[in-house]
């Protein structure tokens, strides 16, 4: 009796976070713009996507900028850390206290703080919100993701394991390539995935922080949902949702398959 | 023989507190020498001082005649066991025992010989393709130690590489570490809290304690000639009570007067004499100068090991006869089995 | 010990944290404090409390959603963390997927369900009920932002949840205890980190949007987030005003989070690393 009232109530969670995403899936299929009533099937919206230039190179434009910013905020976060897990433990403290600001403020500050600093560099330096005020803006909303992805990983590291790598001949930076980034490697990869996740998700920064040259696909969708109804948004909606399940299933496979691994490994032991 | 490293005036400070003072040590070439002592006395942060971890605050280090205080580990002809092994997890057991010479960019060629040598001498041939994680505490030991010598270094630093190895493991590593030392004739540091290893395994033995020397010397001389109650109780149980020297050759513990062996300290000098339980010989009381009440009987072995309450103090005998708990028993040694030393500024028990 | 060290690793990061978080917030405090020819000033200040009805509405709806976020999560988090560890996976990314698309998009769905057109008065419809107005109202907004930050309660709690060592409910059992007392005398202080860094993380993105509030509830329900907003980049430009309403809810978050964190101290680092 429990357990069938539990699985009422998993269900009904679960149809309520599923039941809007569902509905535009299947609204994206209607030959109208009706979002109440189905009056037969069509890819049209789906035609019109792909043919919407401003759709296209605003999700070019999200894509470059998350990739250019992810891989900027991975190389200078991962260094980052492993700069503060040599400090001394108040200073240490004091920069992953301000490391985190970002990702526990809301991010309508964020933005609206960058929005103020870049006013005022734009005022002296004679340069425009753009391409470059959105990717700083994204490098510092996705640094400390990679920062407290990599410190944990380097905190677990065997400190001796570096020691090793000097003592074998290893200069400082030979040692941190050959040793200590294959140890750290999972932490800078998930914070790196993280950092593209955020990135491409991003609407409240890049709404403060972006100008009228450069959009990102957020910011496109944003002004389209303010105008009309649109359907190729349900269109859109549905392609993201597949990408979405597919990038989670193909993870989870791979997670599940190292798990497999590893916990026969143990057993071979 | 020629010293291969001297440290002089060796002074290392951490947050105001000294965990070096002043310490002059001289390896000699192609010696198993062993740091001996408790936790915090210096003996790994001496050992990191040699492989060049740590810069002291003041002092020197030479090596072969050059003063070497300011060189990166990466440029010493120095390698390091480390405590935990310190084994690169990514990577399997031949390209961890490669990897110093991977560095060197030496041709594969080379390296795959110099491996295959290492393999063999620590016992591991077939385990090239192995994941380090998946071996035993005793073979990643062997991995460690092989990554070490595949360099030829001149001198090896071992820290504690034996800590997390179980008791038997623990005597046959020591063994083949011994084995090892002797076929590549080279000098070994060795950093170790266990007295018996200590003994067994080396040729020198560095006493070491709150950053300083204690003394210096061969196994023998250490057990036999402890030059303070420190020393003689760290190396082996001891019973060690205060005296003072009458004169040569006769010193006074518990208000009785014993023959010695020892001499040179002022009359009247206040001394701690040690006596080693398996140095006590039982005896019938009418027969000892000093008596006692047997407190606890426990049956060791080769041996029975006695606690005796004896003029307010508890003694510690070794017999191979037991004697029963309540009984009084008396109690004897000879001359040379009473180790006369100077009092430590600290009274110990 | 001194060591051979690279802290100036952290060199690069250090200018960028400081140009790019530290000077951008004291900008926020310079323009709070200052009027437009940069004199200093209170009266950005005392212009937010004409706004306090606005604060207050957002720390309602804020509040109630993130109340109704925790009755929901607690069960479900608890009914996952005693499922199978296999299920639990693959449950847990049913849960969490709908978070992954943007929520733009998933708030736009909601805009196509309620509207007074929408599908859910066109099903009423059906029954001879309605039409009723729920596109444009405060529960609408609530209803969003449940929505979209639920996950954000899930997850911390779930993932404390899941740490609970399942010997010491036995242990509990063990005692004495059925299992609402197992419930109340165990796991419910044992998952308080998890809840506390949950309320956190749902009430903070609540009581800021601005786009859930413009979607849903219209124009008649301002929230914070759209006073900020249109300061900034709506008509009525006046940025000083803004960093002062800016100024003002962190202050108001900050206190929040320092009672927040007496809670749940140890966990809520390893809760934001998880999601």
């Amino acid at each position: 009796m429990k357990k069938i009232l539990g699985k009422i109530y998993i269900a009904l969670v679960l149809m309520f976070l599923y039941i809007p995403i569902f509905v535009m899936i299947v609204f994206s299929f209607n030959t109208t713009k009706s979002r109440t009533v189905m009056s037969g099937f069509t890819f049209d919206w789906y035609i019109k996507l792909f043919n919407n230039e401003l759709i296209m190179s605003s999700l070019r434009n999200t894509i470059i900028i998350a990739v250019i910013a992810s891989v900027l905020a991975t190389v200078l976060g991962t260094f980052a850390a492993v700069g503060i897990s040599r400090m001394k433990k108040i200073p240490r403290m004091i920069i992953t206290n301000i490391t985190t600001i970002p990702m526990i403020n809301p991010d309508i500050i964020t933005g609206v703080s960058l929005m103020l600093l870049f006013v005022f560099f734009a005022a002296r330096m004679n340069f425009e919100f753009g391409f470059v005020t959105l990717v700083i803006a994204h490098i510092t909303f996705d640094v400390p993701y990679v920062i407290m992805n990599v410190l944990p990983k380097l905190n677990q590291m065997d400190p001796n394991l570096h020691e090793a790598a000097l003592d074998l001949g290893c200069s400082p930076m030979m040692a941190f390539r050959k040793v200590v980034l294959p140890e750290i490697m999972p932490g800078v990869l998930s914070g790196f995935l993280m950092s593209v996740t955020f990135s491409l998700d991003d609407f409240v920064v890049s709404y403060f922080t972006s100008g009228a040259t450069s959009q990102t696909l957020p910011i496109t969708i944003y002004s389209m949902t303010r105008r009309k109804v649109s359907p190729e948004i349900n269109a859109l909606s549905t392609i993201i949702f597949i990408v979405v399940v597919i990038v989670l299933v193909v993870k989870n496979i791979i997670t599940t398959r190292n798990l497999k691994l590893t916990s026969e490994g143990e057993r071979n032991d | 023989m020629n010293n291969i490293v001297s440290l002089r005036d060796i002074t290392v400070e951490f947050d105001d507190e000294k965990i070096l003072d002043s310490i002059d040590l001289d390896i000699k070439d192609k010696e198993f020498i062993t740091l001996l002592g408790p936790s915090g006395c210096g003996k790994t942060t001496t050992l990191r001082i040699i492989g060049g971890f740590l810069t002291p605050n003041s002092g020197k280090v030479i090596f072969d005649g050059k003063e070497i205080t300011n060189v990166p580990p990466y440029k010493r002809n120095v390698n390091t066991v480390f405590q935990r092994y310190a084994l690169f997890p990514h990577l399997n057991v031949f390209d961890n025992i490669a990897f110093g010479l991977r560095v060197q960019k030496l041709p594969e060629k080379e390296i795959i010989r110099r491996v295959g040598e290492m393999l063999e001498l620590v016992n591991l041939m077939g385990y090239e393709k192995r994941s380090v994680n998946k071996l035993s505490g005793g073979q990643q030991q062997r991995v460690a130690i092989a990554r070490a010598l595949v360099n030829r270094p001149r001198l090896l630093l071992l820290d504690e590489p034996l800590g997390a190895l179980d008791l038997k493991l623990r005597k046959e590593m020591q063994i083949e570490l011994k084995r090892i030392q002797k076929s590549m004739e080279i000098t070994f540091v060795f950093v170790t809290h266990d007295q018996e290893e200590a003994l067994t395994m080396s040729d020198t033995v560095v006493v070491m304690k709150g950053g300083h020397i204690q003394q210096i010397g061969s196994p023998i001389d250490i057990y036999n000639e402890p030059v303070n109650s420190f020393v003689a109780d760290f190396i082996g149980e001891s019973n060690i009570v205060s005296g003072a020297m009458i004169r040569d050759r006769e010193v006074e513990i518990l208000g009785r007067r014993f023959e010695c062996v020892d001499g040179g300290f002022g009359a009247n000098e206040h001394v701690d004499v040690v006596i080693r339980p398996e140095d006590i010989k039982v005896s019938a009381p009418s027969e000892a100068k000093l008596t006692g009440i047997v407190e606890s009987t426990i049956f060791k072995g080769v041996h029975y090991e006695m606690i005796v309450d004896a003029c307010d103090g508890k003694w510690k005998i070794q017999s191979t006869k037991a004697v029963e708990p309540g009984q009084e028993i008396g109690m004897r040694f000879d001359p040379e089995d009473l180790h006369i030393m100077k009092k430590m500024e600290e009274h110990r028990r | 010990m001194k060591g051979i060290s690279s802290k100036a690793a952290a060199a690069p990061y250090l200018i960028w944290m400081a140009v790019f978080i530290v000077v951008p917030l004291i900008m926020v405090a310079y323009f709070a404090f200052t009027d437009e020819s940069g004199a200093f000033t209170l009266d950005n200040l005392a212009n937010v409390a004409q706004y306090s009805n606005i604060f207050i509405r957002s720390i309602w709806l804020a509040a109630i959603s993130t109340v109704i976020c925790l009755v929901i999560a607690y069960p479900l988090s608890y009914m996952l963390s005693g499922m199978k560890a296999h299920t639990q996976s693959t449950m847990l990314m049913i849960v969490m997927l709908p978070m992954w698309m943007n929520f733009l998009l998933r708030t736009y769905a909601w805009m196509a369900i309620l509207g007074n057109n929408g599908l859910l008065n066109t099903l009423l419809g059906f029954f001879g009920l309605g039409p009723y107005k729920l596109l444009n109202t405060q529960g609408a907004v609530v209803l969003g932002m449940v929505y979209n930050y639920i996950p954000f309660m899930i997850l911390p709690i779930y993932s404390v949840m899941v740490k609970i060592d399942k010997s010491v409910i036995e242990a509990a059992r063990d005692l004495g205890c059925n299992s609402v007392n197992v419930l109340f005398r165990v796991i419910l202080p044992l998952s308080f980190p998890g809840v506390a860094s949950g309320i956190t993380m749902v009430f903070v993105p609540a009581i800021s949007t601005f786009i859930i509030s413009r979607m849903l509830g219209g124009g008649g329900n301002l929230l914070v987030g759209d006073l900020i907003e249109m300061q900034f980049l709506g008509n009525s430009y006046n940025p000083n005003l803004g960093a002062a309403i800016s100024f003002v809810l962190m202050v108001i978050l900050l206190l929040i989070m320092t009672i927040m964190n007496q809670f749940g101290e140890d966990d809520t680092e390893n809760d934001r690393v998880l999601m």
